[in-house]
């Protein structure tokens, strides 16, 4: 696209008009924010931005309506995770049973390294078992390295619960009602 | 202080001019640049709808009240932290740098700026004393001459610094102050054609017998007024700054007190400038009411004049601060166009009409 260049007027080319605009612009915003206070900045520390619901922030663990573990130990985070911020140790064959009737197991330890995490969501997208989301936490601080490394005690307690489709308490409920007979629709 | 009066005229003289040298840098200039730099965060901040520096906290602040937290909002400490960082910043000096030249380009830079001001008349009278450095009768001649030194600073820096980044920024600002500075200086000569003296001192008085020279010379004050704000690299006249072409332009390789040098010199330039305009056009140390326009004869009255003649200047830097928001920087082309094809012929205009108005006034 070619934009025509307008010919100025000679008033126009004397730059006052330009200036005046500018002025009126200037003390516009200038009385706004200096008269009426209406900054569009906020004070950071002390003041916080409240996120909407549904912010992808930092991802954490998350339990469930009766306040079990919801991960499986499956990986499948960790396998997707691009910037390999999340450590899952299993529980291996000798392993504490899964706090959930009905699933197989929970990690023994499940790492979160939030240096390293880029809140890309890949996680709670890969979950089978909505076990881990991204919630409304974007500033995490920390003094060492070491303390940017979120366990599992931290991630579920700042996960809160979540009680999802809750799959396994209908597969129970399901299994349970085989158990009589007849068998209801 | 009888031992004063008993020293001869020549001592008096010295002592009374370091005085004045030591009053005028360290409790004025010094704290004006201090200040402007604050207050030009502030408006840039408002301006941006922002709210601007507002941490910083001396310890004792938490021992005043209500005005404590009040100040500190304000920014009022900022300077002063500011200062101090610059101080005790590392000092580094890159490798590839031509170094004498880099370490006496920041000193070239604040010295001529300063100077400019000696012959600012800043006050009628305090006691026996003019309120003047130095009461020069070439005054307007000395400013030119000295003010034009400011350029060897930062080509100096251009060059020392030895980055591409560095050397356009010297190079603009060569061509940039040495075009305005031709279209400054012929912008007052009508205004000394009127007054028929050279002296400061006399321009004041001139205005305060008649109006000021701003009514009667308003093209030779907008012509001043833009060339001021080309002369000391200040938006929309950067181009030797110009952060978003050249990084820092001619101090990007500057660091913590020899960049606060640079700093110092272009808001101590911004004063002189700004004095000078209200030297030449807005009555200096006058005003047309209660008696203020004649010299003073008790100190309250030259306090009085010292305090107009700073008000009027403050005014006249908020104006520079202010367009420094409100201006898109000029095109390198534009700006040497303006200079050369607009202001120099409209001031040599300027002079012949004026030469023509006094000759036909005195021919009657
Ligand atoms: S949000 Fe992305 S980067 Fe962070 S843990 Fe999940 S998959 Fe890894
Ligand atoms: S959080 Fe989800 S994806 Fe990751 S291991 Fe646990 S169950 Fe699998």
């Amino acid at each position: 696209m070619i934009v025509k260049r307008a010919n100025l007027s000679f008033w126009e080319r004397l730059y006052l008009p330009a200036l005046l605009s500018g002025l009126q612009v200037t003390w516009r915003h200038f009385s706004r924010t200096f008269f009426a206070g209406k900054k569009v900045t906020m004070e950071y520390p002390e003041q916080k931005w409240v996120v909407p619901e549904g912010y992808r922030g930092a991802p954490y663990l998350v339990r469930d309506q009766s306040g079990d573990t919801k991960c499986v130990s499956c990986q499948l985070c960790e396998f997707v995770c691009p910037p390999k911020a999340i450590k899952i140790i299993p529980p291996g064959s000798s392993g504490k049973p899964a706090e959930r009737a009905n699933a197989e197991k929970m990690p023994a330890e499940f790492e979160i390294n939030m240096l390293r995490c880029i809140f890309c969501g890949f996680c709670q997208e890969v979950c089978p078992e909505e076990a881990i989301f991204l919630q409304r936490d974007y500033s995490l601080t920390g003094l060492s390295r070491g303390e940017m490394i979120y366990d599992k005690e931290k991630l579920l307690a700042l996960g809160g619960t979540h009680a999802g489709v809750q799959k396994w308490k209908h597969k129970l409920d399901e299994a349970k009602e085989q158990e009589t007979f007849p068998v209801k629709g | 202080m009888d031992w004063i009066n008993q020293l001869n005229p020549t001592m008096q003289f010295a002592i009374f001019s370091m005085l004045k040298v030591c009053v005028v840098i360290f409790l004025a200039v010094m704290p004006i640049v201090a200040y402007a730099v604050l207050v030009e965060r502030k408006v840039s901040a408002f301006i941006q709808d922002r709210v601007g520096p507002n941490r910083a906290a001396p310890f004792f602040v938490k021992y005043l009240p209500v005005v404590g937290p009040f100040l500190v909002r304000l920014g009022i400490f900022h300077p002063l932290a500011d200062g101090l960082k610059s101080f005790l910043k590392e000092d580094f000096t890159p490798a590839h740098v031509r170094k004498v030249y880099f370490w006496l380009a920041p000193a070239i830079a604040v010295v001529p700026a300063m100077l400019a001001l000696a012959v600012i008349p800043f006050g009628s009278t305090l006691g026996a004393q003019k309120m003047v450095i130095a009461d020069l009768n070439v005054g307007i001649l000395y400013t030119f001459g000295i003010v034009s030194l400011g350029v060897y600073g930062l080509v100096l820096a251009g060059y020392a610094s030895n980055s591409k980044f560095s050397f356009l920024g010297g190079i603009r600002s060569s061509a940039q102050m040495i075009s305005y500075e031709i279209a400054m200086g012929m912008s007052v000569i009508p205004l000394f054609m009127l007054v028929g003296d050279l002296n400061l001192s006399k321009v004041i008085a001139y205005q305060a017998d008649g109006a000021w020279l701003v009514f009667k010379q308003p093209i030779a004050f907008v012509i001043f007024l833009v060339s001021a704000f080309a002369e000391t690299n200040r938006l929309p006249f950067d181009l030797p700054e110009a952060e978003t072409e050249l990084v820092g332009g001619y101090h990007t390789e500057y660091s913590s007190m020899k960049f606060a040098l640079f700093f110092i010199g272009e808001y101590t330039a911004m004063i002189a400038a700004s004095a000078m305009m209200v030297v030449l056009f807005f009555g200096g140390w006058t005003l047309p009411f209660a008696g203020l326009d004649q010299p003073a004869t008790t100190l309250v009255m030259g306090f009085a004049h010292i305090g107009i003649f700073v008000t009027k200047m403050l005014v006249l830097m908020v104006v520079f601060i202010w367009v420094r928001w409100m201006l898109p920087r000029f095109r390198y082309d534009q700006l040497m166009d303006l200079g050369w094809r607009r202001f120099v012929p409209l001031a040599l205009a300027n002079i012949v009409v004026t030469a023509v108005v006094l000759w036909a006034l005195h021919a009657k």
